[in-house]
């Protein structure tokens, strides 16, 4: 996806900026360290003790998902496309958080269970337990490739390393803090890294506003340029999902992204789940992934904004709008922009929350890996029954093979051309049957075992064959339309193969899915607690999802 | 959380205050970056559309750690140093 050219986007970094960077690793390792004295178990290492507040775990989950693929490809699309990609924000995200708050979270967090597959292992037994710990771990490695890809390959065109040099350097760093803190290491640095990240990216902005003459300044610039009024409304975005009708594009993206592509992906998604269930209450939990909504209707001003300022300031990008082949492409809009515009010293800064947030991506999907794997597969089925020592000794070695794993699966990564279209068939293979089955699983308790298992198999097996029917031409699509149609699939294929095999096996007592299944749990130990440090009414999880549901709808019709 | 949970004790010597951790980098960040803006060359203002973004993004990281290393003064943290945690237990239980 990103195929830098050398020259234009080498940065005149000083030394001044490499001691900024410097200073920047030290605190992580130093916070690994720091974490690491107070880990005594293995629930400290994996979920930190369950001791976080909602603040700390509400931006760890929003920076987790803040890793190269958001600044690089939604800075990208914003050159490219402009307002419309707010919708990534707006309706592919926030609305599939605030849902997994209130409604999910509940039982993910109530259940005390540690992972999700873990979930899956109490609600429908070994099988699915099995088949979902396994789909996990591959979909995390092959996640961790390309997000070390792009780690390296940035390192490579910013400071001129050769690839292989920076992909090691970079994944011994994210192993020694993740390997001596566990998660939360990995939560300490996702949160101070967002704020690296904001400093880093609040003074582009302002200055590349204050540069093309304010917001009106922007407007003008971008209706001069071409299919420059089509950047400037969010809806109906038909450049971005390449439907011709309007109808059809608002259609698109309120279902398509909105519902089945978000809410697969936030909802089932262990390496963001798993922050809430580090949280100290169970409504610390549910209003983890609400707070981390706030910031996300904001990132898209950080992202998508400078997107468009470096589509109509940057030479480059004025060259590449008007169909001309300057040697680069829109992945590399926003740094550009870094290189016009931030002096030496903010440049160090702009560097470090850059490379800070690709390595949280790989971080968050090695912590992630590391608890399946330990919990679900090797505790479960292979090595049983030793002391919790054992088990927390054996998941720093996880984290070690996980990330020679990742160092192999970049190399994989590495030879595809667009990783954007990649990660997109990856998420309709694992995430929309997952989605699928938990919703079925959670409101119908009649659905059995076996229904658990093979709806999830037959799900993946829709979208691979989507996959591969679009491979070899038995249909035409472009990248992303093959994936949503793929995970569209995926969630049809599950729920009629999980409703079909209902009905003629055995489903599980109503006993054993109390916690597990909405009618068989009591609304009591579902609800948040309001005493004590649960106290306040800006302390309620409703009250906070009305807040952040009011603001989407407002900035919709602002940027209508 | 269970309502009948034992009241936390407190430890404060298992604290250890993120908040603290980010005030404390974005002070080294904010003085760098101020003094480079107060003593910097007119070839870097030119750079930045004719502001001194150094100096103002330093000023600005300063407030911000004045005010994260504020909060963790005056709302210290609080670890309960144990409740009941399940550990050892494997899944299935």
């Amino acid at each position: 996806m990103i195929a830098l050219a050398q020259d234009p986007l080498r940065l005149d970094a000083s030394a001044i900026d490499y001691v900024l960077l410097a200073v920047y690793f030290a605190f992580v390792l130093g916070i690994g360290f720091l974490a690491r004295r107070s880990i005594s178990s293995s629930l400290d290492f994996f979920l930190s003790g369950r001791a976080l507040p909602a603040w700390v775990t509400g931006l760890a989950f929003i920076a987790a998902n803040l890793g190269a693929i958001e600044i690089i490809g939604m800075s990208a699309n914003g050159a490219m496309y402009g307002m419309p990609t707010m919708h990534y924000f707006w309706i592919g995200a926030v609305p599939a958080m605030l849902f997994l708050g209130l409604v999910m979270m509940p039982f993910y967090y109530g259940s005390k269970v540690r992972s999700v597959p873990e979930f899956m292992l109490r609600r429908f037994g070994t099988a699915a337990h099995l088949v979902n710990g396994i789909s996990f771990a591959l979909a995390q490695i092959l996640i961790a490739g390309v997000n070390l890809f792009l780690l390296a390959t940035i390192v490579d065109a910013l400071l001129g390393w050769p690839l292989w040099v920076s992909l090691l350097v970079a994944a011994a760093i994210v192993l020694s803090y993740t390997a001596l803190g566990g998660l939360s290491a990995a939560i300490y640095n996702e949160v101070l890294q967002f704020f690296v990240i904001v400093a880093a990216l609040l003074p582009l902005t302002l200055v590349g506003l204050h540069r093309v003459g304010g917001w009106s300044g922007l407007v003008e610039e971008v209706t001069n340029s071409p299919d420059g009024a089509e950047h400037l409304s969010a809806w109906p975005g038909n450049a971005l999902t390449g439907f011709g009708s309007s109808f059809l594009s608002v259609l698109g993206i309120v279902f398509g992204l909105g519902f089945v592509l978000a809410f697969g992906y936030w909802t089932t998604n262990f390496v963001e789940v798993q922050r809430a269930m580090a949280s100290k209450s169970m409504s610390a939990a549910m209003r983890t992934p609400i707070i981390g909504a706030f910031p996300k209707l904001f990132i898209p001003f950080l992202v998508v904004i400078p997107g468009m300022i470096a589509g109509v300031s940057v030479s480059e990008m004025v060259a590449l709008q008007a169909g001309e082949n300057p040697g680069v492409d829109y992945n590399d809009a926003i740094l550009l922009l870094m290189r016009d515009l931030l002096p030496n010293g903010l440049l160090g800064v702009a560097l470090a929350g850059l490379l800070a947030s690709f390595m949280a991506g790989m971080a968050a999907n090695l912590s992630s890996f590391n608890t399946v794997f330990t919990y679900d597969i090797w505790q479960a089925y292979i090595v049983k029954g030793r002391p919790d020592s054992y088990y927390l000794n054996m998941g720093r070695w996880v984290t070690v093979g996980a990330t020679l794993g990742a160092v192999g699966t970049a190399f994989i990564a590495s030879g595809y051309s667009n990783l954007m279209d990649y990660l997109q068939q990856l998420f309709s293979f694992f995430n929309a049957p997952l989605f699928a089955t938990f919703i079925l699983g959670m409101y119908w308790k009649r659905m059995t075992p076996a229904a658990g298992w093979s709806g999830l198999v037959s799900g993946t097996l829709a979208a691979v064959l989507v996959f591969l029917a679009n491979t070899f031409g038995v249909i035409e699509l472009s990248g992303q339309g093959a994936s949503f149609v793929g995970a569209g699939a995926a969630f049809v294929v599950d729920i009629v193969v999980s409703v079909v095999v209902t009905m003629f096996t055995r489903p599980k007592p109503d006993s054993e899915l109390v916690g597990l299944v909405h009618s068989l749990t009591p609304r009591e130990s579902r609800r948040a607690e309001t005493t004590g440090e649960d106290a306040g009414w800006y302390r309620r999880p409703w009250v906070l999802a009305l807040i952040a549901g009011v603001l989407v709808v407002a900035l919709n019709i602002i940027f209508f | 959380m269970s309502a009948n949970a034992p009241k936390p004790r407190t430890s404060p010597s298992r604290a250890f205050d993120i908040r603290m951790v980010i005030a404390l980098l974005f002070a080294i960040y904010g003085i760098v970056l101020t003094v480079m803006g107060a003593f910097g060359s007119a070839e870097h203002i030119e750079q930045s559309a004719g502001v001194n973004m150094n100096l103002w993004s330093g000023l600005g990281m300063l407030a911000f750690a004045v005010l994260m290393g504020g909060w963790a003064l005056i709302r210290p943290l609080k670890v309960p140093t144990d409740t009941d945690t399940d550990t050892g237990t494997g899944p299935g239980h």
